[in-house]
This record gives structure tokens, C-alpha cells and sequence, in this order.
């Protein structure tokens, strides 16, 4: 059983890995972090009840030593996230009146798009590209699965805070999207 | 009446808060009336399912 374990869950390493530093942004800290996942999931083999799939039971197991590992950036001073007070708030999406400066584009077929290999690549870098605070609480709320209450709370912000900066997370996947996918369209013949 | 900058505010807060009866109420009115912010509805829902998919299916 172990044998089989071992292999299966190095099979899982590279998923496991690309989940990490999507959200460590730090190849060592996601190294450090799917190789703890993998240590407490060899020890812990018994918890493994077989219940759910083993990818999931190991992917929780991850995602609680990615949240250890926020916390840990949080309470260290010479890792604290820049402040992204300077970041946009997108004023210019809208006209003086608060209305679309420019309507939001169609994006075709969503079911379609998510059976694409290649849509996955270029949201990896859409996700890449959002500036780190906001990012953070992104896919601590979309990755961790974490409520709105507990991010505040780990990152020691305001709720509402917290709301503007997820809002600014999705503005700035949505127009990342809009250009490097889903205006390609016609292109792609999708 | 709710601006597309306030209604797109609100579709972003509703995948992370319960909106008021007041807030769904005028989101829903502004939503009749604006295809802008109909397609920002469903590119907030996609980007929802597509953080959820992204280690399942890539």
C-alpha cells in the first residue's frame, strides 16, 4: 500500500507544485511547502480513509500549509506585503456619470473555454500578473476557500477592505482575460 | 438609481458577502436595463468556476 502511495502521490508532485507557487509566488516557499504536504501525508497514510479522492485529501492538506506559511508573511516584518494603496481603482473602466467607459466584451462559450488545455496557461498568468496584495486575498478566498472573515483576520485588514481588494482582483483578471483569451476568439476559430 | 461602477461593485461583494434585500433589489433593476453589467455577471460567475476547475482540469 505504501509503495503505491509513494508513487501516486509523485505523481501529484507537479500539480501540486504549480498550485504553490501560483499562490507563494516563491519557487522555494512552494518546493518547502507541497514537500511538508507530502511528508504529512506519507505519516499520516491512516487518515487517508479513501473516503474522498486521494488528489483532494492531499491538495487540503496543502492548502493548510499554504495558509500556515501566509501567516508566517504576515507576522514577519521584512516580508510584508507592499501596500497596494498606489493600485488603481480602475476609474477609467467608467465615464464621469459611473457608467462603462467601454462595455465589458462577450466572452463566448465559458463551458467551451474551460475544456481548453491552453485557456489554463494563459489564466495562470493572468493570475501571475495581479498585483500581490490583491492576489492574495484572491486565492486565499477563490484557492483556499477561505470565508471573507478569516482573511481579514489572518492579514489584520478591514472587511471592506478586504471586498475592494478582491474586487480589484477580479478587475484585473477579467481585462487580462478579455485581452489574452478572449479576444483572440476569432483568431483561434474557437 | 445604481451606477455600472457601483452595480459591478456589488456583483463582485455577492460572491463574498450576502447583499442586502435593498442591494439585490437594485442590482436587479440595473441588471434589467444593462448589458454591460449582464456580462460582467457572467464573467464574475466564470471566473468563479474557472478558480475552481483550474487543478481539476489543467
Amino acid at each position: 500500500m505504501n509503495d503505491s502511495l509513494t508513487s501516486h502521490l509523485a505523481a501529484l508532485r507537479p500539480q501540486l507544485l504549480r498550485f504553490a507557487r501560483l499562490q507563494l509566488r516563491s519557487d522555494s516557499a512552494a518546493e518547502d511547502a507541497v514537500q511538508e504536504a507530502l511528508l504529512a501525508a506519507l505519516t499520516n497514510a491512516s487518515g487517508f480513509a479513501g473516503e474522498a479522492s486521494l488528489k483532494t485529501w492531499v491538495f487540503s492538506i496543502l492548502r493548510n500549509k499554504i495558509v500556515d506559511e501566509v501567516r508566517r508573511r504576515v507576522r514577519s516584518p521584512e516580508l510584508q506585503m507592499s501596500d497596494d494603496s498606489e493600485g488603481s481603482d480602475f476609474d477609467e473602466l467608467f465615464d464621469a456619470g459611473g457608467h462603462w467607459a467601454e462595455l465589458p466584451s462577450k466572452w463566448g462559450d465559458p463551458a467551451a473555454t474551460l475544456e481548453q488545455k491552453r485557456f489554463w496557461t494563459v489564466f495562470e498568468v493572468c493570475i501571475d500578473n495581479v498585483p500581490e496584495k490583491p492576489a492574495r486575498v484572491f486565492m486565499m478566498r477563490e484557492f483556499l476557500g477561505l470565508e471573507t472573515e478569516e482573511i481579514c483576520k489572518e492579514l489584520t485588514i478591514s472587511t471592506s477592505n478586504c471586498w475592494v481588494l478582491l474586487h480589484r482582483a477580479r478587475t484585473h483578471l477579467r481585462l487580462c482575460l478579455t485581452e489574452r483569451w478572449f479576444g483572440q476568439d476569432k483568431l483561434q476559430g474557437a | 438609481m445604481l451606477s455600472c461602477k457601483q452595480a459591478s461593485l456589488l456583483m463582485s461583494q455577492a460572491l463574498d458577502r450576502r447583499l442586502s434585500f435593498g442591494e439585490k433589489i437594485s442590482l436587479r433593476l440595473h441588471l434589467v436595463i444593462c448589458v454591460g453589467c449582464r456580462r460582467f455577471e457572467r464573467q464574475m460567475a466564470f471566473l468563479r468556476s474557472a478558480c475552481r476547475d483550474l487543478f481539476e482540469k489543467s
